[in-house]
């Protein structure tokens, strides 16, 4: 571990060794970071790396755990949003959080307008100071219109408005520029460099690197949870930020069987939906589990959202042995042999309320019913069977399957269907949220059934999942396939390098 | 009374599974009898005992006759009613699908129409009825809320469109006899056996079936109910459809219990109908409910009532019994819960913060 580069300036925010745990699950183990007067600091790492947590704890949603939080060189203790905004740190996420039906001018002076005669609220003076806001940041924004119908980026300049009316004196992005496009990712960096140069501290994230280092005076990585190291951008390498960003072993934990791989079983051909992903093609053979990796909105899960028929596609076609499905229709994806363990597990996987032995069996209803009617014996036999064959843990299968553990919960999605004895299996960020023992199981069960011949796509975004499981990576960015990697080939590095924007620009 | 707590945790799992509450594990008898459906069957048989012993003329085959007779319209259309609401709907155009069944009913058969057509025709509009507003909440989007809201004002109108000021009265008087007569001298209306058919397909299509299964997974949760396949929109639209039909057929008792088609008949019944079913354990929140526990519910709700009537107590005070008992079956649970919730309070709160960490 390197320790941060220390400049001779008192840091106007630095946070040092900070912890934050939920319960059992340590989000932030070492947060480390310091912010200079007048620098544009950039925060990278992996996703779930704890760079959300640490700007949060920065933020005062969270308060951490451990650790030394000063201003200013002055310890500071922040217990609500309020107080963090109220010592000059503004926060501005990537979904900016304005009242539509309000005008521009209003949300920026929201709670505290300038009051003229009679304490009424003075619009004459919040127009003016709005006016004169705009200026200095040299955007053209009418602050009598109503914020309703303005683009993200407008929205996210009125934020930066907002704070530097605020006086701010740290000003910190989250993914400012996700949703942006060129010229405004521009316009946005014009006015960051403004706001440094007039003294301003300003920490942003991005996942990508030309931004990165084409704006940021230093760049802090993060991994783990936990600070790695702080460089001066005109120092460092894209390389070897990535080496930071994913290093650590990924050999051990994840075992994927060998299998005789066969046939195409799902193929997908030039799938694509309107600003969401286009021209998606790919085929999963019997026995294989394909990967497909990417940043988070890259699109990956729109994609399976749409062969499944959850989402509607606008071009294209989903062939499940060679038979076309039908389009926006789950149920004729499930009769056809398809599956999908969905993202979210406790709103899209499961019916929270319900218990264990009617999930595992929700998909089988049908199946189940002779003569049109359920039998309850039936019913639980077949819950108690693949309760069992999956290790579920929970005292009844009668109880809510809201009762049990994450990964005890994720075990259910599985059963139903494993159940339907599916031929493709689609699976979403499988161990999300789970502890590493049951981790381990689900690889394992998925890597038994890809033994089986199922064909599996899993989405993930844990890099070493997917290197340890998948036969074939397929890598997504911004709503495009961008590479396509080979087990033997395939690198933490390399799959990083497709999934940013600096594929071409590397050797 | 068998009962334990399992602690989860301490069976070997490991410590960082999070999420593992402690559960309680009631045997079968003890989960049935402490049931919700088996309380309200309680506080039933308490009502009547306490009715039969204390108000006079209450212990009588006439009282039978004349409650079932009073309840069966509510009985009716609460079937396909807790039905729709278990799908977190709603449909508040019944009564005056019933009231634009008993006009059609009557204009036509003073048309000259046979009655057995007319009774088809009847069944046949109610159908109609009720694909008009499955059409508008499940093909449009609308909330189901605004669209019968606004079929209650439309249908009730068309009565009157249709019937205007007059009623008919000269139904053939074997199928009026037929509407009150009752089994034997048990006082129970012969009427009651369809009734009871009709809760009968009801309860074995939400209990017993795939369809069911499918209605209160969607109930619960809408997304992850597609996600398993299940046609949300399908499945809401036949529902509607179904009160129409089911509205249409206590039209026709209706109008043949009272001998009298009129544009005004069973108006706001709707409410009796929505209490009762509440009162039955059906959430209006979606997902949870039973047809046992309906009836139960209609029956208590046309206990409680005949009797203050019996005891001449006036309208005013039934309707706010009425009015009281929905506020309380829909506060009951969430006072429940909230007592249920404090016990665990300090884990739970734990827990979900465990969660929320993990995604």
């Amino acid at each position: 571990m390197t320790t941060p580069t220390l400049a001779d300036d008192i840091p106007v925010l630095e946070l040092h060794h900070a912890s934050k745990a939920f319960g059992a699950v340590v989000a932030l183990s070492d947060g480390t970071i310091e912010i200079l007067p007048g620098e544009i600091h950039a925060l990278v790492g992996e996703n779930g790396a704890g760079k959300s947590t640490l700007i949060k704890v920065l933020a005062g949603v969270h308060r951490p755990d451990s650790g030394d939080f000063r201003l200013d060189g002055k310890p500071v203790s922040f217990g609500t949003p309020a107080d963090s905004k109220a010592a000059g740190i503004s926060v501005i996420y990537q979904e900016p959080t304005l009242f539509p039906d309000l005008t521009v001018a209003e949300n920026i002076y929201i709670g505290r307008q300038p009051r003229g005669r009679g304490g009424l609220i003075s619009r004459s003076t919040m127009r003016a100071e709005a006016t004169k806001l705009f200026a200095t940041l040299g955007v053209p924004i009418d602050p009598e219109r109503i914020a309703a119908g303005l683009s993200i980026a407008d929205q996210q300049i009125i934020e930066i408005a907002k704070a530097i009316s605020l006086d701010a004196r740290v000003l910190i992005m989250d993914e400012p520029t996700a949703a942006l496009s060129g010229v405004e990712v521009e316009r946005l960096f014009g006015v960051a460099r403004s706001l440094r140069d007039r003294g301003a501290g300003i920490l942003f994230i991005s996942h990508r690197f030309d931004e990165v280092f084409g704006l940021s005076d230093r760049i802090t990585v993060m991994r783990d949870g936990a600070f790695i190291a702080t460089h001066t951008t005109g120092s460092v390498t894209v390389d070897a930020i990535v080496r930071e960003m994913v290093g650590r072993d990924i050999s051990a934990l994840f075992p994927k069987e060998e299998a005789v791989i066969g046939d195409p079983v799902l193929s997908v051909r030039g799938l694509g939906r309107a600003g969401v992903f286009s021209d998606i093609s790919f085929d999963v053979r019997a026995g294989e589990i394909v990967g497909l990796a990417g940043l988070v909105g890259a699109g990956r899960t729109e994609v399976a959202r749409a062969i499944f028929g959850i989402d509607r596609y606008d071009a294209g076609s989903v062939e499940v042995n060679g038979v076309p499905l039908r389009p926006h229709d789950p149920q004729s994806a499930i009769t056809a042999g398809l599956g999908l363990v969905p993202e979210d597990r406790r709103k899209q996987g499961l019916v929270m309320e319900l218990s264990v032995t009617r999930n595992a069996t929700l998909t089988l209803r049908t199946a189940l019913a002779r003569f049109g009617l359920i039998s309850g014996a039936r019913e639980h036999a077949l819950g108690e069977d693949w309760s069992r064959r999956l290790q579920v843990k929970t005292a009844s299968p009668d109880l809510p399957v809201a009762t049990l553990s994450g990964g005890n919960q994720q075990k259910v999605v599985l059963a139903k269907w494993l159940a339907t004895d599916p031929q493709v299996l689609i699976v979403d960020e499988p161990t999300r949220g789970i502890d590493i023992g049951t981790k381990a199981e689900v690889h394992r069960l998925i890597s038994d059934l890809a033994g089986r011949g199922i064909a599996v796509l899993m989405i993930s975004s844990e890099l070493p999942e997917v290197l340890g499981m998948a036969d074939r990576i397929l890598v997504m960015r911004e709503g495009r396939l961008t590479a396509t990697i080979d087990r033997t080939d395939a690198t933490a590095e390399r799959v990083m390098f497709a999934a940013t924007e600096t594929l071409e620009s590397t050797p | 009374m068998s009962e334990r707590t399992i602690v989860r945790s301490g069976e070997g799992v490991p410590a960082t599974t999070a999420g593992t509450l402690p559960v309680r594990v009631r045997s079968r008898w003890t989960r049935i009898l402490l049931s919700r459906d088996a309380v309200m069957f309680y506080a039933l048989i308490a009502v009547v005992v306490y009715a039969y012993t204390q108000v006079p003329y209450f212990a009588s085959t006439q009282t039978v006759g004349f409650l079932l007779l009073d309840v069966i319209p509510i009985l009716l259309i609460a079937m396909p009613m807790a039905l729709v609401i278990i799908t977190g709907e709603i449909d508040l155009s019944v009564a005056s699908t019933v009231g634009l069944t008993s006009a059609v009913m009557g204009v036509l058969f003073q048309a000259g129409v046979p009655i057995g057509v007319v009774l088809v025709l009847c069944l046949l509009l109610g159908t109609v009825l009720g694909a008009v507003n499955g059409f508008l909440v499940t093909a449009l989007g609308l909330p189901s809320l605004a669209v019968t809201i606004g079929t209650l004002a439309l249908y009730r109108g068309f009565a009157l469109v249709v019937i205007g000021d007059n009623a008919v009265a000269n139904f053939p008087q074997e199928l009026t006899r037929f509407s009150t007569s009752k089994l034997g001298d048990t006082g129970i209306p012969v009427v009651m056996l369809l009734v009871l058919a009709v809760a009968l397909v009801f309860g074995v299509l939400l209990h017993f079936t795939p369809f069911g299964r499918a209605l209160v997974a969607l109930g619960f949760n809408k997304e992850a109910a597609a996600f398993v396949g299940i046609r949300v929109g399908r499945a809401k639209f036949w529902l509607f459809v179904s009160t129409g039909l089911v509205s249409s057929l206590a039209g026709i008792f209706w109008t043949l219990r009272y001998s009298s088609a009129r544009s005004d008949n069973a108006t706001g019944i709707e409410l009796a109908v929505i209490a009762a079913v509440l009162l039955g354990g059906v959430s209006i929140f979606g997902g949870t409910g039973s047809i046992p526990g309906v009836i139960i519910g209609v029956l208590l709700i046309g206990t409680i009532n005949y009797t203050l009537r019996l005891a001449r107590f006036s309208d005013v005070v039934l309707s706010i019994v009425t009015g009281a008992l929905l506020i309380a079956s829909v506060v009951a649970p969430s006072i429940a819960e909230w007592a249920r919730g404090r016990l665990h309070a300090r884990r739970t709160a734990r827990l979900e913060l465990q969660r929320a960490a993990a995604q």
